[in-house]
């Protein structure tokens, strides 16, 4: 017997501790496999988000630094600009990013930071209970909008890609999704562009993947692949918003 | 010649009886058992290998690397 | 190599680039402002990174990251701006990464002013951040020992895993004086614990300092602490100056023990037996040496450019045994010799009668 699918080489062997049917298993695979494919482990770091991916370090297989909420890029940019001859990723959640961490972001991206940046956006802040996240959509119920998210209350949710991909330095600003094998098929490409990206220089690369949160939706996980289809992407519409060589232009 | 040319194999250890698997499978040959794992968790099961098309589709929906699935040359 | 005429700033910065710091990362404040412009002007060309960062909080945590990949890393600050690296600090500390932060000081406390201070003397010994921790901390009082103390704090930073901190003030970076720089070889120290990729020949490396369960966080706190104890038995490091017979000796670190010399050199002429005791490491403070240098002591003098910090720290190591004076200016104004002068008169009249106060 050939063995046609398993755990990639990449990804440590040993249980995640992910809620049943959250979606970050599934990232952090089709992240490993893409590692796997382009070879990169032993010359590869990753660095941890604050949320519910902070112990990533556990998982991926090659070097790992846990970062302060939010920064990841910025020690992303230290390990890269002094080791330009790395692969770094970041691996961060939608708090992390596109809230405390928006400054770093934007930064690293107009910098055209030569990084790949996992973005995984659920609407929530999971580690923490469920409280409302910068991309909790209009009416939403979190811990801290019992009532739902009100735009005139709490304001509107940020679309990071769209926004990024207004910026001189973005090589790549694509927003997909793993609710379903064609999905999840299309967002390791994505993946694996942003990746080859860094390989080849084009500059700042981010993938934003639209994920669950069974536990703080209150929903199984099958009710939540379908609140990712039905929801959260005609708010969040899948495609690619930039896709160019930062520096030969393309 | 075996019987089972192609097959899933879940690591039921592995398995938080998320039931996403069993909602991809084009066969319907995996479901959520009866057996409660070290964890509590009911995990997943493959009820006929022998119908299995190793498409991989439960292996890669499935967040928690429980499933391997293998074909005979 | 002989001498040359450099701006404490400009000198740092150079002695940075000759300690073998590899990436620098800033954001603008004022006074630290030379330290950018001449590592931007040097660095690149001498084969390390520039890097001007969008934060404090940014430059901070890219040090972070270079620290973690295992080169010699700096950033540089002024008393705001190091208020925004004391998260970055902590998680620095906490995951054993050595870097090397300089806080040229001014004034506070909020935006306060952009004249010399010494205001931060217990954010940076005391606190520097949320958690059990320390970071080393170097107070030079000129140029010349600003150069060397550079070379030390990324040499101590290495040999103990540790945050290192110049805590320099605007006087100290804005003054001019002939400096010389050791020619050195810079040793590069094992670090297998960096994230620079395994390259499949070890396990992978994790930098973090996350620790769910209580009591492995404590036994990491406490192997940390451990290791301050020998750091504590091996590098404090002092200047005591015509203490031997002293009845008033003056304490004081950087600018203020600076100026401080001089008025005790014009109290000796007026038959005043003055000295100066100079901490030069503040963390770890050198608590033996104080001691020595009070032996013979009827009261003690503290000077400082804020309202009375590092006092606390002469208090507590003498055990209240003299009285302890103060005497500090502060918000940008410096202490004149002749202000300290008349303080240690005023302070020889009451002698070992006053209370510790």
């Amino acid at each position: 017997m050939q063995v046609v699918f398993d755990r990639p080489k990449a990804l440590c062997d040993v249980p995640l501790h992910y809620c049943p049917g959250c979606t970050h298993g599934i990232i952090h695979r089709i992240t490993a496999e893409v590692i796997d494919e382009l070879g990169i482990e032993g010359d590869t770091v990753g660095i941890c988000p604050v949320g519910c991916a902070v112990t990533a370090y556990d998982y991926f297989g090659c070097d790992m630094i846990e970062a302060p909420h939010g920064r990841a890029p910025a020690v992303a940019t230290g390990v890269k600009r002094a080791n330009p001859d790395l692969t770094v990723f970041t691996y961060q959640g939608d708090g992390d990013l596109a809230a405390i961490g928006t400054c770093e972001t934007v930064h690293a991206a107009a910098r055209g930071e030569n990084i790949t940046v996992i973005f995984v956006n659920n609407t929530i802040y999971g580690m923490t209970g469920g409280q409302m996240a910068p991309t909790t959509i209009p009416g939403q119920v979190t811990q801290t909008t019992p009532y739902g998210r009100k735009p005139e209350m709490n304001g509107f949710p940020v679309r990071m890609c769209e926004m990024l991909a207004t910026l001189d330095g973005t090589a790549l600003a694509q927003r997909v999704a793993v609710d379903s094998v064609p999905h999840i098929k299309e967002a390791k490409a994505a993946i694996k562009k942003a990746f080859e990206n860094q390989i080849n220089k084009r500059g700042f690369s981010i993938v934003e993947i639209l994920s669950t949160c069974p536990t703080n939706w209150g929903m199984t996980p099958s009710e939540a692949m379908e609140r990712l289809r039905s929801e959260m992407i005609p708010y969040y519409p899948l495609g690619v918003y930039r896709d160019t060589d930062v520096w030969n232009g393309q | 010649m075996g019987k089972v040319k192609q097959m899933i194999t879940i690591n039921s250890e592995r398995c938080k009886g998320c039931g996403l698997c069993t909602e991809v499978c084009p066969k319907k040959i995996v479901r959520i058992g009866q057996q409660r794992n070290s964890k509590g968790y009911y995990s997943a099961e493959c009820v006929d290998n022998s119908k299995c098309i190793s498409c991989t589709m439960c292996g890669v929906i499935c967040p928690d690397c429980a499933i391997r699935v293998e074909r005979s040359n | 190599m002989s001498k040359v005429l450099m701006k404490g700033n400009e000198a740092l910065a150079e002695a940075a680039m000759r300690a073998g710091c590899k990436c620098f990362f800033g954001y603008p404040i004022t006074p630290q402002t030379e330290i950018s412009a001449y590592l931007a002007k040097h660095m690149a060309k001498r084969g390390g990174v520039f890097l001007q960062a969008e934060s404090e909080i940014a430059a901070i945590n890219m040090t972070l990251g270079a620290a973690a990949s295992g080169v010699r890393a700096m950033t540089s600050s002024s008393s705001p701006g190091i208020s925004l690296k004391s998260e970055g600090i902590s998680y620095i500390a906490a995951s054993d990464l050595p870097c090397v932060i300089v806080n040229v000081e001014r004034g506070g406390p909020g935006l306060g002013g952009i004249q010399p201070a010494q205001s931060d003397y217990n954010q940076a010994v005391k606190a520097p951040g949320h958690g059990d921790f320390h970071m080393l901390v170097f107070a030079p009082s000129s140029v010349q020992e600003t150069v060397d103390m550079t070379y030390l704090a990324f040499d101590m930073a290495d040999k103990y895993r540790m945050p290192a901190m110049i805590l320099s003030d605007g006087l100290m970076g804005q003054m001019m004086e002939p400096v010389e720089f050791p020619d050195r070889e810079v040793n590069p120290v094992e670090k297998p614990w960096a994230c620079s990729g395994h390259k499949n020949k070890r396990e992978h490396n994790i930098i973090n300092s996350l620790y769910l369960k209580p009591d492995i966080l404590e036994d990491s706190v406490r192997s940390r602490y451990k290791r301050y104890e020998q750091v504590e038995n091996e590098l404090p490091d002092a200047e005591s100056y015509l203490c031997e017979d002293a009845d008033i000796v003056v304490t004081g670190f950087g600018a203020a023990a600076r100026i401080a010399e001089t008025a005790v050199n014009n109290a000796r002429e007026k038959g005043i037996r003055a000295g100066l005791f100079r901490p030069k490491t503040l963390y770890p403070f050198p608590k033996k040496e104080l001691n020595e240098a009070v032996g013979n002591a009827k009261a003690i003098l503290d000077v400082e450019m804020n309202m009375g910090q590092m006092i606390d720290d002469i208090k507590l190591y003498t055990e209240c045994r003299l009285p302890v004076y103060f005497y500090g200016r502060t918000g940008g104004n410096i202490p004149s010799a002749e202000e300290i002068l008349h303080e240690i008169e005023v302070c020889s009249m009451k002698g070992e009668k006053a209370e510790c106060r």
